[in-house]
């Protein structure tokens, strides 16, 4: 693989860029791999990269029904965070961070981790109390959080109305080193990476079935032939339950859509990214100038990468209300994403029924901030049969009523 | 923006009058029942891409609720009926079928 | 260089000229024109700087596909950035301002990166600015964000007001060409509600520009019968200056419509937003017509060829003086024959085609004196800031020269691309027309509506149909099928009208001019204008392996400018498949969202701002308490007083006050936003049994019993004092959030569960006030107000009785959330005031004081009592908090047991509620954890429970606080730290959680 460097640019200006080869190589599947990871995107790719760096598992297929980053690794808000209540939660969110703080070094790739820092704005005594909270939980976390008042506040986002007549902010939970990265170079630069290690990322491959011989695994069928393994992870948000039922088992998941919008591009005005979840919204603005807003899920099943509209009408009227100079801008583009949500609203990173088939899903609208960690973790799991970063967030929870309910600090899973 | 249809009060409304309410014809499992009934009823649900029977209530309306039969990968809509059945009626059924002849009842997560 | 001819100009009242800014250079125009034309008019092509390069960028089209002429438009309250001027319509005393560039227009410093362009190819970014680490954050990404962005962030409150209209219709037509306008014709004569949307000021589209004849008339008469005909059908509802902006399920639409944008000051709404739900739609959107790929198309001066006509027929604005066509189809010798009909000179027309014969067109521009050079293409054009010429190769070769010929304005056709936008939003699919070169919608897959069927039609140019005669057929047909699939009839005779057809030759596919242009030609043939993405960078995306559209258009950002590609997609495309060797369907396209175009943010939020933002709920004795220093806190939709502040009174006074007011005189509390819901009917109280842990179908009509809800995962969600009011009939109280939501889990119950059980609720909190008369005078104010017997042998604690107090009819509940002798009181909701000044009257000399929301916290703190809230989060079950005693023993079921029976929930490691006490009398910090031995495996420090309550209390001149900690029942007495966010460690002991009055004798007197 070729370096990725200004030297490397300069060099390829001087003959018209000929010399730069494929990001990934274009591969077809072998006869057998030790690894097959379904799904490439950001968790998938991130899954397979920490088997090969931290283990040195490399015979390792990454299959993709479609395109590459294509499912919500490319549609969603970037943002990145790890300011959650509960253990487990701020571990794996937390470790994902981090990891986004040298991503960019480590793969060679600038994914353009910003860390500029994130506002979640108090605007009831409720959130107030749910954030110090948080703020107390984060500080014996290891997470640096701070309960900040509106001045602060307004101090960090001059264009926010503390002072709204509806819900006037009361403070905020900041986490200074939460921000964005841009969402299809995280894939990409995983693939790249992967690739580079030997991997084999296949695009346009869709699993149709999951074999397996005496309660274990032995391979997938697609459509491009019958592939072996000896252990499977199904990465795959939005699907995960069609590729439960392919193996046999179920999974407490319902998928929604999700949606999202941006505006037309501006000079930056606002160098944090805000939420503010009483009044459901959340914006930041992004290397472009578009101001990049996320909105609500529909209360109903949904495959179509679309929703209601009457959700983005609620959610820009609260950006609206938040800063008011959003009412003169114009929206560019929305659409939607389909998201996996479990019966606590926390992911789910686990051993399944079936010997060898592992499952990473439900991740709901959080899941872009937890690419690194997540793959990080679940290349453990795979590798080892458990990681202190996903015990927690077993399938077997659901049986034993002990649940990872980040809701409860008036928080929500975003 | 779906336009659904509520058979108590009779009207075809906006779906910002309704509350979706997830699976419908849930079996409940109570006090006696095994680990797995139990966290089945509470947690597995049916997520078909196709046809998916599920409840709604009509919040802003008459607040009753009702079952209706919807495609989550069209968003189309076979119809409407009474919550107060544990299976959907013959004729949904036979609407579905109509549309999707190789469509067969049965969880299809 | 361009400017106002004498003639022509049919949309201009020339009588009325307009005043305008650019720049703050005063210029003039009429009315009638758009921002566009009045800037040609005045020679000014020159508009505002691309993306990345800051390249010069002039007007390239005349209506929304603009993708370079965006302004700052107006000031202050009116700002607004990336206007388009092309669909601006020019008004008197408008100014503008053009954007991205620093330090003005004519020079700017960013146009270093044009220079440094050959550095900065697709994806750069993603290959540099890596090392060393820090300097992303602080040198790299302001730099990056600082260069772009385009428009200026508005700073001032939005001055204008914005309006949400719903409207309803059988056939919605979007698009007023003579597609919409037969469309909508046919559909009104069949008596089918119709609305016609129209995004321009003016019916008609390109038809009457192009000179299209329809029953052998010109156009425009057919157009003016035709919107005659529409305005006075009754069912037809018609609306110019609104865009179909976006296409939803179930035939939702929005309609876009731009009011007073033309006329600021008129009164009413700027913009209002159409929620339109059809029958049916019918998109005649038209068709956009696409530019050709070759070196310096972006040079400004380069123009569509058919905007350029738009200028010269409708606004009588020359583009250029002497203008060079470059075609692959017949249409673009329109404008050729249009320039020289306005007197403009044409040197050449470049036909890449090679044709056998001559076309209708082609002999009438040659007959014009036009010089048609067939197979020839641009090899570059040349200029600056203005094109100066053009240099002349064969379409064939690699570029090599021919001729180079002085002009100042180029006027390019690579062909057409139907509007699919509205088609696609919802689904619907394309199919390649081979013929046209472009994506036509597929009437074989529309977007599927409720009832599975297709609910979208494209018609006209739209549906590809680029005849005049097949656009008003098509439509026609498209109409009747549409209100006959609805139930209309249409008249059987009735026919389209006649368009005359004309013989157009074939046109060609050119996605690159000419054919092998060179490495160096090819980074400079743009693709997307805005995003500076070239036909370089599509191939160095396939070359690096970004094959996939999405792949490509992310890597290199085509179509991902504020003209979402309209312009590049289809050459993007091509130019992608062409590099991977594949035919273009096979690439397929990008996803279609909303909106067709971008629409304001304040159109969408509509008329819900400020105090209207959010309806609040308002309590009997909403406007006393804010007329008496009430502090508001927000509770659901509700406002409650969070204390009552007075003069020279900080809120903690207040509270203190409040609180010891009410230990030792007596306080009121406005209750009435606790849920009240009656249970009634013969399954009463066996339904009652099952959702309360309690036994409630014991209760005695007269009595009262606290009682805890549970969540079929056995969470507590919610508490309260139920009443039972007669022997089939209970009230159920429920907390200030929890009424609706109760309300709907009983239901939800009832209809769903246990449908044959005889019972009906009713969720009748806002027909009451209710008042908490608390305190020891509580008694002797009410004996005051006179009327029923309340005193202890009568009412006794945790009794209730209906009668008269005061001359008011009241339901007096005996109950205490606060320890002390209480009377909660509900009385008609339309009383509720009066009562509360009864109240206030008679409690006058007995220290009757109001007290707030955390007076009320308080002092159920002092005494140990529960918050649903506070204490609960939703993963609390009862028996963490020492309320097993309030869950039944007898019952076999109720919502939550069999939950409550799981692994982790009789876990006798969860942590319990308990009092906590700092050891020096400060307060505790709210939300505090307390810390244990080391770390768990992820580094994270051990915590053993934590403060779930926490306030200072007057009463008891101490910090007081509840919590849940491991064991902590079991280990009274004990010290626990701790660590607050302030960098302090508080020290507090585990107490029992019951502060005062610790033998409950207060409340029972």
């Amino acid at each position: 693989m070729k370096k990725y460097s200004v030297f490397a640019v300069a060099r390829e200006a001087m003959r018209h860029h000929t010399g730069w080869t494929r990001a990934w190589r274009d591969a077809a599947p072998k006869k057998k791999y030790d690894v097959i990871i379904i799904g490439a995107g950001g968790h998938g790719l991130a899954t397979a990269y920490y088997l090969g760096k931290n283990f040195g598992i490399t015979n390792v297929a990454i299959l993709e029904k479609g395109w590459l980053g294509g499912g919500n690794t490319g549609r969603n808000t970037t943002i990145i965070r790890s300011n959650y209540l509960q253990d487990p939660s701020a571990a794996i969110y937390e470790k994902s961070r981090s990891l986004y703080e040298t991503m960019s070094q480590d793969l060679n790739y600038n994914v353009m981790f910003s860390p500029r820092g994130v506002i979640m704005l108090a605007q009831t005594e409720h959130e107030v109390r749910g954030y110090k909270r948080t703020a107390h939980a984060n500080n014996l976390q290891g997470v640096s959080t701070e309960f900040i008042g509106p001045e602060k506040v307004k101090q960090l986002v001059p264009i926010i109305n503390i002072d709204g007549p509806r819900y006037p902010v009361l403070g905020g939970l900041w986490q200074a080193r939460g921000g964005t990265a841009r969402h299809d170079a995280v894939a990409w630069g995983y693939a790249r990476a992967c690739s580079d290690m030997g991997m084999d990322v296949i695009q346009k491959c869709e699993v149709t079935g999951i074999r397996q011989s005496g309660g274990k695994v032995t391979g997938v069928s697609t459509n491009k032939g019958d592939i072996d393994c000896d252990k499977l992870g199904m990465v795959v948000a939005g699907h995960s339950g069609h590729l439960a039922d392919m193996a046999g088992f179920r999974l407490p998941i319902e998928s929604v859509s999700l949606q999202a919008l941006v505006s037309e591009p501006i000079k930056p005005c606002m160098d944090v990214v805000v939420m503010a979840n009483t009044v459901h919204g959340y914006m930041s603005q992004s290397d472009k100038g578009e101001m990049v807003i996320g909105g609500g899920t529909d209360g109903y099943n949904n495959y179509t990468q679309r929703g209601s509209f009457h959700h983005i009408e609620e959610t820009v009227r609260a950006l609206i209300e938040t800063f008011p100079m959003v009412s003169r801008l114009k929206m560019l583009r929305q659409w939607g994403g389909i998201v996996d949500v479990t019966g606590d609203r926390s992911p789910i990173l686990s051993k399944t029924p079936v010997e060898g088939v592992f499952v990473n899903c439900g991740w709901g609208t959080g899941g872009f901030k937890a690419i690194p960690g997540s793959g990080w973790a679940m290349a453990e799991l795979m590798a080892k049969g458990r990681s202190p970063l996903t015990d927690a967030f077993g399938l077997n929870r659901f049986v034993e009523g002990r649940f990872i309910d980040e809701s409860v600090a008036a928080g929500v899973a975003h | 923006m779906l336009t659904i249809h509520c058979p108590n009060c009779g009207i075809t409304a906006e779906e910002t009058e309704f509350h979706a309410g997830g699976e419908a014809h849930l079996k409940r499992f109570g006090p006696g029942s095994s680990d797995a009934e139990f966290e089945s009823y509470l947690f597995m649900r049916d997520n078909p891409k196709g046809v998916h029977f599920e409840r709604w209530r009509h919040n802003n309306g008459c607040g009753k609720w009702f079952h209706v039969a919807r495609d989550t990968t069209t968003l189309e809509v076979f119809g409407s009926y009474s919550a107060q059945t544990t299976e959907p009626p013959q004729d949904i059924l036979d609407v579905i079928t109509d549309r999707h002849p190789d469509w067969t009842q049965g969880r299809n997560a | 260089m361009s400017t106002r001819l004498a003639t022509g100009g049919r949309l201009l009242k020339k009588s009325q000229a307009v005043e305008f800014t650019f720049n703050g250079k005063t210029m003039r125009g009429y009315a009638g024109d758009t921002l566009a034309s009045a800037l040609l008019a005045n020679d000014q092509m020159l508009v505002g700087r691309s993306f990345k390069y800051h390249r010069p960028r002039g007007i390239v089209a005349a209506g929304p596909e603009e993708p370079n002429a965006l302004v700052n438009l107006g000031d202050e309250a009116s700002f607004e950035p990336n206007q388009r001027v092309t669909t601006t319509e020019l008004f008197e005393g408008l100014t503008a301002t053009s954007q991205n560039h620093w330090p003005s227009l004519e020079f700017d410093v960013g146009a270093i990166n044009k220079h440094l362009s050959r550095f900065l190819p697709a994806g750069f970014y993603y290959k540099m600015f890596m090392y060393p680490r820090s300097f992303w954050k602080h040198v790299y990404e302001p730099i990056i964000r600082q260069s772009a962005g385009l428009g200026k962030a508005p700073k001032t409150k939005d001055g204008d007001t914005y309006e949400h209209f719903y409207a309803f219709c059988d056939v919605l037509v979007i698009g007023g060409g003579v597609a919409g306008l037969e469309a909508a014709l046919s559909a009104g004569r069949s008596g089918a509600r119709v609305i016609l949307i129209e995004q321009t000021a003016e019916w008609g589209g390109r038809t009457p520009v192009d000179g299209g004849i329809i029953d052998e008339a010109d156009a425009q008469s057919f157009v003016d019968r035709a919107v005659a005909e529409l305005s006075a059908m009754e069912n037809v509802t018609l609306r110019t200056r609104t865009m179909g902006a976006g296409v939803y399920d179930h035939g939702y639409v929005l309609g876009y419509e731009r009011v007073t944008d033309h006329q600021p000051g008129v009164a009413g709404p700027r913009h209002r937003l159409w929620r339109i739900r059809a029958g049916h739609i019918i998109t005649a959107t038209g068709a956009i017509e696409r530019p050709l790929s070759f070196a310096g198309n972006d040079i400004p001066g380069v123009m569509l060829a058919a905007a350029m006509r738009d200028y010269v027929v409708n606004f009588g604005v020359s583009v250029g003086d002497r203008t060079v066509v470059v075609t692959n189809n017949d249409d673009a010798y329109l404008t050729a024959i249009a320039l020289k009909h306005a007197g403009l000179d044409v040197p050449a027309i470049l036909d890449a085609r090679v044709l056998p014969q001559d076309s209708e067109l082609m002999a009438q521009a040659k007959a014009l004196g036009i010089r048609v050079l067939m197979g020839h293409a641009v090899s570059s054009v040349k200029g600056g800031k203005r094109v100066t010429g053009v240099v002349v190769c064969s379409q064939a070769g690699e570029g090599a020269v021919l001729e180079e010929i002085a002009c100042d304005a180029v006027a390019m056709s690579g062909g057409w691309s139907p509007v699919v936008h509205l088609w696609s939003h919802c689904g619907g699919k394309l199919v390649w027309d081979e013929a046209h070169a472009c994506f036509n919608p597929d009437p074989n897959n529309p977007p599927i509506g409720a009832d599975g069927a297709g609910f979208v039609t494209a018609a006209g140019a739209a549906s590809g149909m680029f005849q005049l005669d097949d656009v008003l057929n098509d439509a026609h047909a498209a109409a009747d099928g549409v209100t006959r699939s609805l139930g209309f009839k249409t008249p059987k005779d009735a026919k389209a009208p006649k368009g005359a057809r004309r013989d157009d030759a074939p046109m060609m596919p050119v996605w690159l001019m000419p054919q092998g242009a060179s490495a160096k030609l090819r980074e400079k043939a743009w693709l997307d204008y805005q995003n500076d993405v070239k036909v370089s960078d599509v191939r160095l995306a396939a070359q690096e392996g970004f094959v996939s559209v999405e792949h490509a258009k992310r890597y290199t950002t085509l179509g991902m400018a504020t003209d979402q590609g309209k312009l590049s997609n289809i050459n993007g495309l091509a130019t992608l498949a062409n590099a991977v060797n594949a035919p273009i369907p096979s690439v397929g396209t990008t996803t279609f969202r909303p909106p067709y175009h971008p629409i304001s943010m304040a159109a969408i939020g509509g008329e819900a701002r400020g105090a209207v933002f959010q309806p609040v709920r308002r309590t009997p004795l909403h406007d006393w308490h804010d007329a008496n220093g009430a502090e508001w806190e927000p509770v659901g939709h509700w406002r409650r007083p969070y204390a009552y502040r007075r003069a020279n009174e900080t809120t903690h006074d207040a509270v203190m006050r409040e609180v010891s007011n009410t230990r030792e005189k007596m306080g009121l509390l406005d209750a009435s936003t606790l849920g009240k819901i009656i249970v009634k009917g013969p399954d009463a109280g066996k339904f009652l049994d099952m959702m309360y842990t309690n036994m409630m179908s014991t209760l005695k009509p007269g009595k009262c019993r606290y009682g805890l809800m549970c969540s079929e995962n056995g969470f507590l969600i919610d508490d309260g004092v139920v009443a039972r009011i007669e022997e089939d009939t209970w009230l159920c109280h429920t907390t200030t959030g929890g009424a609706e939501r109760i309300h709907g889990h009983m239901e939800e119950w009832l209809q769903t569960e246990w449908w044959d059980w005889n019972v009906y609720v009713a969720n009748v909190t806002e027909q009451y006030a209710q008042v908490a008369v608390v305190g020891p005078n509580a008694r002797k104010c009410l004996e005051r107000l006179g009327g029923m017997d309340v005193s202890k042998e009568t009412l006794g604690f945790m009794d209730w009785a209906d009668g008269e107090l005061g001359g008011f009819k009241v339901r007096v509940y005996r109950i205490s959330f606060s320890g002390e002798l209480s009377y909660e009181i509900a009385v008609d909701a339309s009383h509720g005031r009066a009562f509360w000044d009864a109240l206030l009257v008679a409690g006058h000399d007995l220290g009757v004081m109001p007290y707030g929301t955390e007076s009320l916290h308080i002092l159920r703190a002092e005494k140990g009592f529960i918050m649903i809230g506070d204490e609960t989060d939703g993963t609390i079950i009862p028996q963490d908090l020492g309320l097993s005693w309030a869950i039944s023993k007898k019952k076999d079921d109720y919502l939550g047991k069999r939950a409550q029976e799981r692994s982790h929930m009789t876990d006798p490691n969860r942590w319990k509620l308990v009092g906590l006490e700092t050891v020096d009398g400060s307060t505790l910090p709210d939300g505090a954890y307390a810390v244990g031995e080391g770390t768990n495996e992820n580094g994270q420090r051990n915590v053993i429970g934590r403060v779930t309550s926490s306030y200072h209390s007057p009463n008891l001149g101490k910090g007081i606080a509840m919590g849940l900690v491991l064991n902590g029942p079991d280990r009274m007495g004990e010290t626990l730290s701790f660590p607050g966010t302030d960098g302090k460690t508080y020290e507090a002991r585990i107490t029992d959680p019951v502060f005062y009055d610790k033998e409950g004798e207060k409340p029972n007197v």
